[in-house]
């Protein structure tokens, strides 16, 4: 059911690998727990996260939620397609990014969660 | 994010046809019910245009009845009981012997001496517990029984919804009115027909037996299959209810809010003797309350929640009791409780989002009326 190229966390985001940097979303599991996006609120591109930190919040009807990066990096895009299209999240959101980081610290993707082990802690 | 559900949770007579139909189940009120089914927007968009189905069951239901049933109704509840016919209802205030809120509720006079109650899901107990000692100090001719087992509570809302619900009964659905009842058989089930709801959409809520709400209800589903009915979870019903401006007791008013706090003044039968509270009310009217529910809209881009606070030079003065997105007007709104100098229509609210502070705008009541 997760695809089993990216990587999870157990905040529900997932990290995908494109060359040297990283894309992140938030898993199909969390959308379905979130309900209808309505709103998602992105960083500003240049910002350097740490691992853990938020970065953002995403909203549906009747839910907020914090959005937690996966390693730590510097934010070198944003998907502002969110801006008018958040419902993105919703149809596809293992294909729906939310940010592009450059990660500062490459071993930290260690720790996170791989396809089954991810699938193992919703289910 | 959690998925566990505890066991002791109560379960409406149609929990299992949930269930067995994919809802999202969650707690609400101590029971468990469903959030949502095919998406709140799906099912909110689907009662402003086609139909939708709720399961309110878990609502509470109070039987009044005696030779002086009517006098202890205008005591507890605040509206003018007297001015109901047999088959009609009206929308009241429980109330506290300070003028707040123990519950808002809907009366059903259904027969000379006998009205029923219908109390929210949350203040079942205390609304109980309540009547129960004003009956016993007020003493008289009254007799009480907390019937919410006795009944299961399916609503059918929407543009199309009389026109489904009339394939399943012989009584004439046309000739009830907006907020008056019947009896007859839907689906075969014996119910009681009421002509109301909570989404502000026409439709109707029907009392029937427990043991044949699943009849009723798969009854309902395959009578809108044609127009594209939805069943439809509390997600959307709360979402239904603020676009029409219609309050959600326990969250925009409770035991610290006034009738006339709340922006329902016209609950109250002034012209009564005497009613719970009716002191504090009075003075109220007559001084002016210092703080009144009002419904805004965001004018930047930003929700505001229920809890969040409403500031002015800097600090709280008031606080969000209502908000969200919704799905038809595409707007974020809400109502707020703030000081009587915020009320007036075009005053500009600024509204703590999680540390931000974001404008929005009192509008005028309601955010949304259906066409008729």
């Amino acid at each position: 059911m997760f695809p089993t190229d990216l990587k999870y966390t157990k905040d529900h985001e997932w990290l995908r690998q494109d060359g040297g940097e990283v894309l992140v979303g938030i898993t199909d599991f969390a959308q379905r727990q979130l309900g209808d996006v309505v709103f998602v609120e992105l960083p500003e591109i240049g910002r350097t996260l740490k691992q853990g930190e938020s970065f953002g919040t995403i909203e549906s009807v009747k839910a907020v939620s914090e959005l937690y990066s996966p390693v730590s990096g510097e934010i070198v895009a944003v998907n502002r397609q969110l801006d008018t299209h958040p419902e993105a999240v919703n149809k596809t959101p293992h294909e729906t990014w939310m940010i592009r980081l450059k990660p500062s610290a490459p071993d930290e993707s260690v720790s996170l969660l791989d396809a089954s082990a991810y699938g193992a802690l919703v289910q | 994010m959690t998925s566990s559900t505890p066991t002791e949770l109560r379960k409406t007579p149609l929990h299992a046809v949930h269930v067995a139909s994919g809802a999202r189940m969650v707690e609400f009120a101590g029971w468990n019910m469903p959030v949502e089914y095919s998406g709140i927007t799906d099912e909110h968009m689907a009662v402003r245009t086609r139909a939708g189905l709720f399961d309110v069951s878990h609502m509470g239901e109070i039987e009044v009845a005696g030779a002086d049933a009517l006098s202890f109704v205008q005591w507890i509840t605040t509206n003018d009981a007297s001015r109901l016919s047999i088959g009609q209802a009206q929308y009241s205030a429980l109330t506290t012997p300070e003028g707040t809120f123990v519950d808002d509720v809907l009366v059903y006079r259904l027969a000379d001496e006998h009205y029923l109650l219908v109390v929210n899901a949350g203040n079942v107990a205390k609304a109980w517990a309540w009547i129960k000692s004003q009956a016993a100090a007020e003493g008289g001719d009254v007799a009480l029984v907390n019937a919410s087992a006795r009944y299961a509570l399916i609503a059918v809302q929407g543009p199309e919804a009389a026109n489904i619900a009339q394939q399943l009964t012989t009584v004439d659905l046309a000739g009830i009115k907006y907020y008056w009842f019947a009896t007859g058989e839907v689906a075969s089930v014996r119910a009681t027909i009421s002509r109301t709801g909570y989404t502000g959409e026409d439709g109707f809520e029907l009392f029937v037996p427990p043991a044949e709400a699943s009849r009723v209800w798969r009854a309902l589903i395959d009578a809108g299959k044609s127009v594209d009915i939805r069943p439809c979870g509390l997600g959307a019903r709360d979402t239904l209810r603020l676009e029409a401006c219609m309050r959600l007791s326990g969250s925009d008013m409770d035991e610290h809010t006034t009738v006339l706090e709340a922006g329902l003044g016209w609950l109250i039968g002034w012209k009564k003797d005497r009613f719970v509270g009716d002191a504090p009310l009075r003075a109220q009217k007559a001084g002016g309350p210092t703080r009144k529910l009002v419904a805004f809209e965001m004018t930047e881009r930003a929700i505001a929640r229920h809890g969040y606070p409403v500031m002015s030079n800097g600090a709280p003065c008031g606080v969000v009791t209502s908000g969200t997105q919704t799905p038809f007007l595409k707007k974020a709104i809400g109502f707020a409780m703030v000081p009587m100098e915020l009320t007036g229509v075009g005053t500009r609210l600024d509204i703590d989002v999680r540390g931000r502070s974001c404008r929005a705008m009192v509008v005028a009541e309601p955010f949304y009326k259906r066409p008729r």
